[in-house]
């Protein structure tokens, strides 16, 4: 389902294999024990995520759902600590979106510091309006977070736009568009070596993301640092 | 005062008339009209608003109130549930301007989920520093969440700038300008069949607007749909 690789102080964490890497409880919890590994690995400073074939993540596992009693729900539910685990984590990270990009599965790319993707083929999508449903509230305020810009954001929930990594560019949700997927995961790789060449304090990294989202932290449930957690990293540069 | 017209899935609602289409009791009661009928037309897909003249919506109707704080106090609270109609209404929405849009009118446009604009003529002005009126919170509030580009609600709001439909263009009030007047209308009516071929489900559709602004919900005194509410979408997909 995923496999984790390591190029010096960068993890490069991939979703394995040519289907859509839905996430059901399965992939879900590769994830988070790869996230798990991540953070507490002394030795990483920055994550990457990949995909292989045609798609980054197409969206929760909708089969799944449909054969479970507890269905949606449940899946919805369970991706919460996932992205909540990618908002904490003590590093920056680098999302190298390969392929398709939809529904929950562009929040798992959004979820993360940096965005780059393909340009060439591949598109984000938040497919819910087509299907119909409504989005859970942690994804319209992961949303609301990184797409500030109100007719980006309308297009994306309102209009249920397919949008393509040079557009995505263009528009703010994507920070660099390459040629190709392996290209992306290449540049990719190079900014989080770039970003874990910085030698910053992991702690510090995470508080200070923490601190940007608040509101976003709040609909996942992450504690909030108290006064005294954070003037601890204060205390430890003195 | 206002007009409804169905054009296969789309109405059209129009200001009539050469006036300022400025908004009174009467006028803010027949567009309210207006908007129920779209809402409980279940064969509509989206609805176009428009206006003959040279004005879209010049503001309060301040004749009306003449010096009387009360008689403007009771318009800034009819305007408040006319506003909720917009943001709560189960279909997409386009205002298609032609003309002037000014002050309460600024609201009554920016309230719509898409804005084309004729090129040639016609500004959005927040008149009230110029009149020495501060704004009604709920109007602070819904611009607040679709101006957000740098510098823009400043002077909108702080600077009473006049600002055409090509700056409003670059500074997020617009979405399309047309430089010929007589195509403002027919490019709305055909994006508005585009939205509505989309075979959206409404309730879904407003429901998904409302979480895009939830202050804005709460200041124009929309109920917040409880988790259990937004849980019914997803269980009537399955």
């Amino acid at each position: 389902m995923c496999t984790l690789e390591k190029r010096g102080r960068v993890l490069i964490l991939t979703l394995t294999g040519s289907g859509e890497h839905r996430l059901g409880p399965g992939l879900i919890s590769s994830l988070r024990s790869a996230l798990a590994t991540a953070r507490s690995d002394p030795t990483v400073a920055a994550l990457v995520t990949a995909g292989e074939g045609r798609f980054f993540s197409n969206g929760l596992d909708l089969a799944w759902a449909k054969n479970s009693s507890e269905g949606l729900s449940t899946l919805v539910r369970l991706v919460k600590p996932l992205i909540a685990d990618l908002i904490s984590l003590p590093m920056p990270t680098v999302a190298a979106v390969t392929g398709h990009a939809a529904a929950a599965g562009m929040m798992l790319a959004v979820a993360h510091d940096y965005v780059y993707m393909r340009g060439d083929r591949g598109v984000l999508y938040m497919s819910e309006l087509d299907i119909g449903l409504p989005f859970p509230d942690y994804f319209m305020d992961l949303m609301q977070a990184k797409i500030t810009d109100p007719r980006t954001l309308r297009d994306v929930t309102l209009r249920a736009k397919k949008i393509t990594g040079t557009e995505a560019k263009e528009r703010g949700i994507v920070d660099k568009v390459c040629q190709s997927a392996s290209e992306t995961v290449a540049e990719a790789v190079k900014m989080a070596e770039e970003l874990a060449g910085r030698n910053w304090d992991k702690g510090v990294y995470a508080s200070i993301r923490l601190s940007v989202y608040p509101k976003l932290c709040k609909s996942l449930e992450i504690p909030q640092e108290s006064d005294e957690a954070v003037r601890k990293h204060f205390a430890s540069r003195l | 005062m206002c007009t409804l017209e169905k054009r296969g899935r789309v109405l059209i609602l129009t200001l009539t008339g050469s006036g300022e289409h400025r908004l009174g009791p009467d006028v803010i009661s027949s567009l309210r009209s207006a908007l129920a009928t779209a809402r409980s037309d279940s064969t509509a897909g989206a609805l176009v608003v428009t206006n003959e003249g040279r004005f879209f919506c010049n503001g309060f109707d301040l004749a009306w109130t003449g010096n009387s704080k009360a008689k403007l106090m009771t318009l800034v609270s009819q305007a408040k549930p006319l506003i909720a109609d917009l943001v709560s209404l189960p279909m997409p929405t386009i205002a298609a301007v032609s003309g002037h849009v000014a002050a309460a009118g600024v609201m009554f446009a920016l309230a719509h989920d898409y804005v084309y604009m004729r090129g040639d003529r016609g500004v959005f002005y927040c008149s009230e520093l110029d009149v020495g009126l501060p704004f009604p919170p709920y109007f602070m509030v819904l611009m607040r969440s679709k101006l957000t580009k740098p510098g823009t609600l400043r002077d909108l709001a702080l600077g009473a700038k006049k600002i055409n439909a090509i700056e409003g263009k670059e500074r997020g009030l617009v979405d399309k300008v047309f430089e010929s007047a007589s195509d403002v209308l027919p490019e709305a009516v055909k994006m508005a069949e585009q939205l509505a071929a989309r075979n959206w489900i409404g309730g879904v559709y407003a429901s998904i607007r409302m979480s895009m602004y939830p202050d804005l919900c709460r200041s124009v005194g929309l109920p917040q749909e409880s988790d259990d509410e937004v849980e019914k979408h997803f269980v009537s997909r399955l």
